[in-house]
């Protein structure tokens, strides 16, 4: 009897303080539940993508019940889970402006060419480690489509060797920011706005001989611009989203039209200086329409 | 002492290896070693849970069971201390320690039925009943030794994966079967190790 009942005691015994021990610790050390994060990260969207700076909708969540953070930080959600928040939370929503990613190259095949002839895996990442890639201008874009596969929402498209992303359907959420082994793709506010769509680094000189469209430099769109917006640093211009008001005149006198004007909701873009300029009487300076024109006495 | 201490970690590591040698720990190998941070995580939080549980179990086994002649249930209340052990230090990392849960947490339950926890904290014993000289240390340092062991081949293996998912693979072999190939090349490799521990301190 004895050879049966050992045992039995011992593992039983074992087991009911195992289990005595687990149910103590789990009492005495209970980690008390944050609801309010709970429920904050039931609203937002769990596409975890790490947009907003923190580590995932988790984080993000944490991070606003604490107050930590603001509400409207989540590109994907938008405007409508900023709203929720802030109602949740009793505190304003703030500003959301709405950021759409760009691709910062238009080096299709018209205005630019492929160097070599690249027969290996049909990726970017792959074609880039290969003498810095397929494309011309080592900074462009090679069209192989990274982005494109990255983007969980068919916002990009690989159009005449180039990317190009629908702006509509852009939910911002940085996929294809993180995809590109160029780092082409950045985030620019939904307004109306400049943007200088080329990323190459080289001197004047070398841009021309590789694509018609680059940036090659010059400082006009710096001299011109008159919002303080517009700088040039390594051979290539950019703008700043906060202080453009987006009235073209850097895009007018840009001699290789690197630089475009996006729309208020970013869906139209204007392209070859198309949009109408208007000259302020007072001051001569050309602008986009006739709400942009500041009187100076 | 010490010189025998350091050949039993090396042996652990290199001859002994409990993935590559010994086969086990193979479902951690083949399904987290994706990617080299969560290997490394993975393989951090299993050599934690070695170490502890040989430190817990061998007492239990020596002290415990074989004064009662009940070695013959070593598997089953092993397997009730390691599981209980995971959950507790589970807890415990969560109220105190919440950096390292949140680096490891994912990783705890996962080997809590880990069969590498299991062999070293066995097969640590069955070296104690052949040899009377591999005691408690010994024990632990060995299991020490199978943890960086499992380390090793995890980040190893990450590497390899990483390399594996840049090539243009045939389609009959894609996803697990090019792994597992690349997985018995590895075990192969390794046992080019046989005898280095000998030789070098024996």
């Amino acid at each position: 009897m004895n050879e049966i009942l050992t045992p039995v005691m011992i593992v039983a015994g074992i087991g009911l303080l195992a289990g005595l021990i687990l149910a103590i610790a789990s009492i005495v050390m209970a980690v008390p539940k944050d609801e309010k994060a709970e429920a904050i990260r039931d609203m937002l969207p769990g596409a975890n993508c790490g947009a907003c700076g923190f580590s995932g909708c988790d984080g993000y969540a944490k991070a606003l019940s604490s107050g930590e953070a603001k509400p409207g930080l989540c590109p994907v959600g938008g405007a409508g889970v900023a709203k929720n928040i802030s109602e949740y939370l009793g505190c304003d929503a703030g500003d959301v402006t709405r950021k759409v990613a760009l691709v910062h190259c238009m080096g299709s095949y018209d205005n630019t060419t492929d160097k070599v002839e690249y027969e290996g895996i049909e990726t970017c990442a792959g074609a880039a480690i290969v003498a810095g890639g397929i494309a011309s201008c080592q900074y462009g874009c090679m069209g192989l489509g990274d982005c494109m596969r990255a983007c969980q929402y068919d916002a990009i498209s690989i159009c005449n060797g180039v990317a190009k992303i629908d702006p509509a359907r852009c939910k911002g959420c940085s996929m294809c920011v993180q995809a590109c082994p160029k780092h082409l793709i950045s985030f620019v506010p939904a307004k109306k706005l400049a943007v200088v769509r080329c990323n190459n680094c080289d001197k004047g000189a070398m841009t021309n001989k590789v694509c018609k469209i680059g940036c090659i430099g010059c400082k006009k769109c710096e001299k011109t611009c008159q919002h303080d917006a517009v700088h040039v640093k390594d051979f290539v211009a950019s703008v700043d989203p906060e202080k453009c008001i987006g009235c073209g005149a850097c895009a007018n006198v840009c001699p290789t039209n690197a630089i475009k004007i996006i729309d208020k909701d970013g869906q139209r873009e204007i392209w070859e200086n198309k949009f109408q300029m208007v000259k302020c009487d007072y001051c001569g300076q050309y602008f986009i329409t006739k709400e942009h024109i500041i009187i100076k006495e | 002492m010490i010189k025998s201490l350091v050949a039993i970690f090396l042996a652990a590591i290199l001859t002994e290896n409990y993935i590559l040698n010994k086969f086990l720990g193979i479902c951690p190998f083949l399904g987290v070693s994706k990617k080299l941070d969560t290997a490394t995580g993975m393989s951090i939080a299993v050599t934690f849970v070695m170490v502890i549980s040989t430190a817990v179990t061998w007492p239990i086994y020596t002290y415990v069971l074989e004064p009662h002649g009940l070695a013959y249930l070593q598997t089953i209340v092993f397997i009730l201390i390691i599981a209980a052990l995971v959950q507790f230090i589970e807890i415990v990392l969560k109220k105190y320690i919440p950096s390292l849960y949140n680096a490891l947490g994912v990783y705890l339950p996962l080997i809590t039925t880990n069969c590498a926890v299991l062999g070293v904290t066995m097969l640590v014993i069955e070296k104690g009943q052949s040899d009377p000289g591999f005691g408690y240390i010994q024990s632990l340092v060995n299991a020490f030794g199978s943890g960086i062991g499992f380390l090793v081949a995890m980040v190893i293996f990450a590497g390899i994966r990483e390399r594996i998912e840049h090539n243009d693979i045939p389609k009959s072999l894609q996803g697990l079967p090019i792994t597992l190939v690349a997985a018995s090349l590895t075990a192969v490799s390794f046992l080019g190790f046989q005898g280095l521990v000998e030789g070098m301190l024996g």
